[in-house]
C-alpha cells in the first residue's frame, strides 16, 4: 500500500503471536530495545485458534515485569489487526513510536551507553 | 505434587537488591509442573532481575541453573564446583528444595522464589487444587476417597455441618462442600453405611501438631 | 433420654411439658452488666438461657463466664461451646469449669469458621468436631474419664444437646442421619437452625420420627422472628443453611415498614402455633438477637407463659 510508517521498527515475523515467548519480550529489552510491539490476528480469527490469546496473557506479564523493574509497562503492547489492514498498521506503528519518543530512550539503552534522545520521528538514531 | 506460585517480583528484589552475583537455582520437579519454579521461569526471573539492576546503574552478574530435584543432596552436589562464585542464591524450588540447597550450602544467603501452597493436583493448566493435608494416618478408605481433612473446611470427621449449602461450603461459594462430595462419592460406590458411622476423635500426632515429622525404614535401610 | 441430671431443662421436657430456651449475645467488652440486662428481660419466660460462644467467629466475653454470671443470678444456662477455638484440653476443661459452678445443659458446637468473624487471619483449632465433643462429654458424665484416658471422681453432670439443621445440605434424609450420629455420641437434646420452611421441616421430623430418634432426643424447634423484609431477604440470600420460602419474603414485603416488625412477631407466633402439633417436637429455641425484649411477648401469645416451675436443680 507504500503507506509511510516511522522507520525505526524493526519487524520479526511469525507464524502466529502464540509463538512469542515472554523471554523474547524480555530479552529485546536486555539488549537495548526501547518498546516491543506485539501485532497479533484479531481475537477469534487466530488460525491456532488461541495462539493471539496466549501472547496477549504473555504481554500482561511482561508489562507487569517491566513497571517493577522500573522500565515502565507502557513500552511493551500487544495490538490485533487482520493482514488485510495497512492503514491500521502504519497507524499503530506511529501511535507506538510516539509514546514511546514520549518515555524516552529506555534505561537499559541509556546504560549501556547507547541512548540519545531522538527529537522527530524519522531522524536517525544513533 | 507440592503446588507453588511464584514470589512476587517486588519482594525477590527487595531481598537481592544489594548483592552482586547471583544463581537463580530452578527445580524440575513438581515446581516445574505448575510452572513456578522451573527452567523457564528462572529464566524469566533472571531476565526481570538483569533489567532491574542495569536500568538501577548496577553491575550484577545474574546466572541461571535448574536441577533434577533440590529435595536431594545428589543434585545440590552439582552445585559444588560454581557456588563460590555468587554472593547469594535464589531457590525457586518448593520450601522443601530450598531449604535444603540452605542446608548444603549454610554460607550463602538462600532467598525463596517461590511461596509454596500445598498438596494439590492439576485441575487445568493453571488452576491448581489442594487433595492432601498430610495428616499421616489416611482414612480415604472411609470416606469414598476423598478427604475431609483437607476437603472440609473445619476438616470435621462426621461432617456435613450446618453451613453446607446447595453442595458448597459457607466459607466460598466457589469451595465444594467436603462431606456432601463424600456422602455422592459413597452413595456412587453402595457404601452409604460408612456415612453412619460415628468417628471418634483423631490422633494428631501424626500430623504437624505432633511436631517435624520423620520416616525410618528400616527396609531400605542397611 | 439416658443419664439424668440436675438439669432444669431436662426434667421439663421428661415431664412432657413443652420447652422454652432464648439465647443471649456476650458483649464485645469487659462488662459484664449487659448480660445482666439480657437475662433479666426474659428470665421468667424461659426455662434456661443459650450462651453463645464466639458466635460467627466474632471475638466475644466468653460463654464459661456469662453462663457462671446467669448461673449466680439463680438462672438455668446452657453453655455453647464451639470446637473452632478450643482443642480437647481446653474444651474438657471449661466443663469441668462449668460443672463446678453447677452449670448442667451444653450445647456441642462446631462452629462458624473464622473466615466470617472479626479474626480472619486467625489459625483455627477444630481437633474435634461436634460429635467428638458430645462423646467426650458423655464420657466424662458417665465414666468418668477424659479422653486421654485420666480417671477422675467429682464428674459434670451435663444434660448434652446439639444443633440440628434440617435445611442444610446434601439432604433432608441425611440430616436426620446426622442427628442420629449425634444421638449415638450422646446428644440428649437438640436445637435446630431457624424455621421458616414448616414443610421440610415437618418432612424432616417425619423422617426422625419414622427411624426412632425422636424416643432418643428432644427437639427444640429453632424460631427467629424477622424484624422486616430487608433481614428476611438478607438471610435469604446471603446466610448459608437457611430457608426462607418467598411466601414469607412476599408476606412481610407486603405491609408497610412500620408494621413489618409486628409482622414478624405474628408469623413467629403462628409458626410455633403449628410447630406445637407436629410430633417429636419437645419445646421451642427463641433467637431474638439483639430483640430480647419480642421474648415475653411471643411466650405469652402462644400460651406457654407462666413457665412451669420444677423442683430441685441444684
Amino acid at each position: 500500500m507504500r503507506l509511510q510508517y516511522p522507520p525505526n521498527l524493526r519487524i520479526i515475523e511469525v507464524p502466529c503471536t502464540g509463538k512469542v515467548d515472554i523471554l523474547h519480550l524480555l530479552q529485546a529489552f536486555e539488549q537495548g530495545a526501547d518498546g516491543v510491539m506485539v501485532v497479533g490476528c484479531m481475537e477469534g480469527d487466530c488460525h491456532y485458534m488461541v495462539g493471539n490469546l496466549h501472547a496477549r496473557t504473555r504481554v500482561k506479564r511482561a508489562q507487569e515485569i517491566l513497571n517493577t523493574v522500573g522500565l515502565g509497562a507502557e513500552r511493551v503492547a500487544m495490538y490485533n489487526l487482520s493482514s488485510g489492514m495497512g492503514g491500521r498498521f502504519a497507524e499503530i506503528v506511529t501511535e507506538m513510536t510516539n509514546k514511546i519518543l514520549e518515555l524516552g530512550p529506555s534505561p537499559i539503552r541509556r546504560a549501556m551507553g547507547k541512548g540519545q534522545m531522538v527529537r522527530e520521528a524519522g531522524e536517525a538514531t544513533t | 505434587m507440592i503446588k507453588a506460585k511464584p514470589k512476587p517480583l517486588e519482594e525477590i528484589i527487595d531481598n537481592v537488591k544489594d548483592f552482586s552475583k547471583l544463581l537463580i537455582a530452578g527445580c524440575d520437579g513438581c515446581v516445574t509442573v505448575c510452572e513456578a519454579g522451573g527452567l523457564k521461569e528462572v529464566k524469566v526471573l533472571a531476565s526481570a532481575l538483569r533489567l532491574y539492576f542495569t536500568q538501577a546503574g548496577k553491575q550484577v552478574q545474574v546466572d541461571e541453573a535448574s536441577l533434577t530435584r533440590q529435595c536431594e543432596k545428589e543434585y545440590l552436589a552439582q552445585l559444588n564446583d560454581r557456588m563460590e562464585g555468587y554472593d547469594a542464591v535464589v531457590s525457586l524450588a518448593c520450601g522443601v528444595g530450598a531449604q535444603y540447597l540452605a542446608e548444603m550450602y549454610n554460607h550463602k544467603p538462600v532467598f525463596p522464589g517461590v511461596d509454596t501452597c500445598f498438596l494439590g493436583v492439576n485441575e487445568e493448566r493453571g488452576l491448581y487444587s489442594e487433595r492432601c493435608q498430610a495428616c499421616g494416618r489416611c482414612i480415604l478408605a472411609e470416606t469414598g476417597g476423598i478427604c475431609p481433612i483437607t476437603r472440609c473446611s473445619k476438616r470435621m470427621l462426621n461432617g456435613p455441618c450446618g453451613g453446607s449449602d446447595k453442595g458448597k461450603c459457607e466459607i466460598n461459594p466457589d469451595i465444594p462442600c467436603g462431606w456432601e462430595l463424600i456422602y455422592e462419592r459413597l452413595k456412587t460406590l453402595g457404601q452409604l453405611d460408612r456415612f453412619e458411622r460415628l468417628v471418634e476423635p483423631k490422633d494428631w500426632t501424626t500430623s504437624r501438631d505432633g511436631g517435624p515429622r520423620k520416616i525410618i525404614r528400616e527396609d531400605l535401610r542397611i | 433420654m439416658s443419664a439424668t441430671t440436675p438439669s432444669k431443662l431436662q426434667q421439663i421436657i421428661a415431664s412432657g411439658q413443652m420447652a422454652v430456651t432464648s439465647e443471649v449475645g456476650p458483649p464485645r467488652s469487659a462488662d459484664g452488666e449487659v448480660i445482666e440486662r439480657k437475662a433479666k428481660i426474659i428470665k421468667d419466660y424461659v426455662d434456661a438461657i443459650n450462651v453463645t460462644d464466639n458466635q460467627t467467629s466474632v471475638c466475644r466475653m466468653c460463654s464459661l463466664a456469662c453462663c457462671i454470671r446467669l448461673k449466680l443470678m439463680g438462672l438455668e444456662p446452657i453453655l455453647q461451646m464451639t470446637t473452632r477455638d478450643r482443642n480437647r484440653i481446653a474444651l474438657q476443661s471449661d466443663i469441668l469449669g462449668a460443672a463446678s459452678f453447677g452449670i448442667h445443659d451444653l450445647l456441642c458446637l462446631t462452629g462458624d469458621h473464622q473466615h466470617f468473624g472479626d479474626h480472619a487471619s486467625c489459625a483455627n483449632v477444630f481437633d474435634l468436631d461436634s460429635a467428638q465433643l458430645a462423646m467426650a462429654v458423655r464420657m466424662m458424665r458417665d465414666e468418668g474419664r477424659l479422653l486421654g484416658g485420666f480417671q477422675f471422681e467429682v464428674r459434670p453432670q451435663m444434660f448434652i444437646g446439639a444443633a440440628v439443621n434440617p435445611f442444610a445440605g446434601p439432604n433432608v434424609f441425611m440430616r436426620v442421619i446426622r442427628m442420629g450420629k449425634k444421638a449415638a455420641a450422646g446428644v440428649q437434646f437438640v436445637q435446630t437452625q431457624c424455621i421458616y420452611n414448616l414443610d421440610t421441616f415437618k418432612e424432616f421430623m417425619k423422617i426422625a420420627e419414622d427411624r426412632g430418634l425422636t424416643e432418643k432426643v428432644a427437639v427444640l424447634a429453632g424460631i427467629t422472628p424477622m424484624k422486616n423484609v430487608g433481614m428476611a431477604k438478607y438471610m435469604q440470600k446471603r446466610v448459608p443453611g437457611i430457608d426462607v420460602p418467598d411466601e414469607v419474603v412476599k408476606r412481610l414485603a407486603g405491609v408497610p415498614k412500620e408494621k413489618q416488625a409486628e409482622e414478624g412477631i405474628n408469623l413467629a407466633v403462628e409458626q410455633i402455633e403449628e410447630l406445637k402439633g407436629v410430633p417429636g417436637v419437645r419445646g421451642f429455641h427463641l433467637m431474638a438477637i439483639e430483640w430480647e425484649e419480642k421474648v415475653p411477648e411471643i411466650v405469652e401469645r402462644v400460651g406457654l407463659y407462666p413457665r412451669p416451675s420444677m423442683g430441685g436443680g441444684s
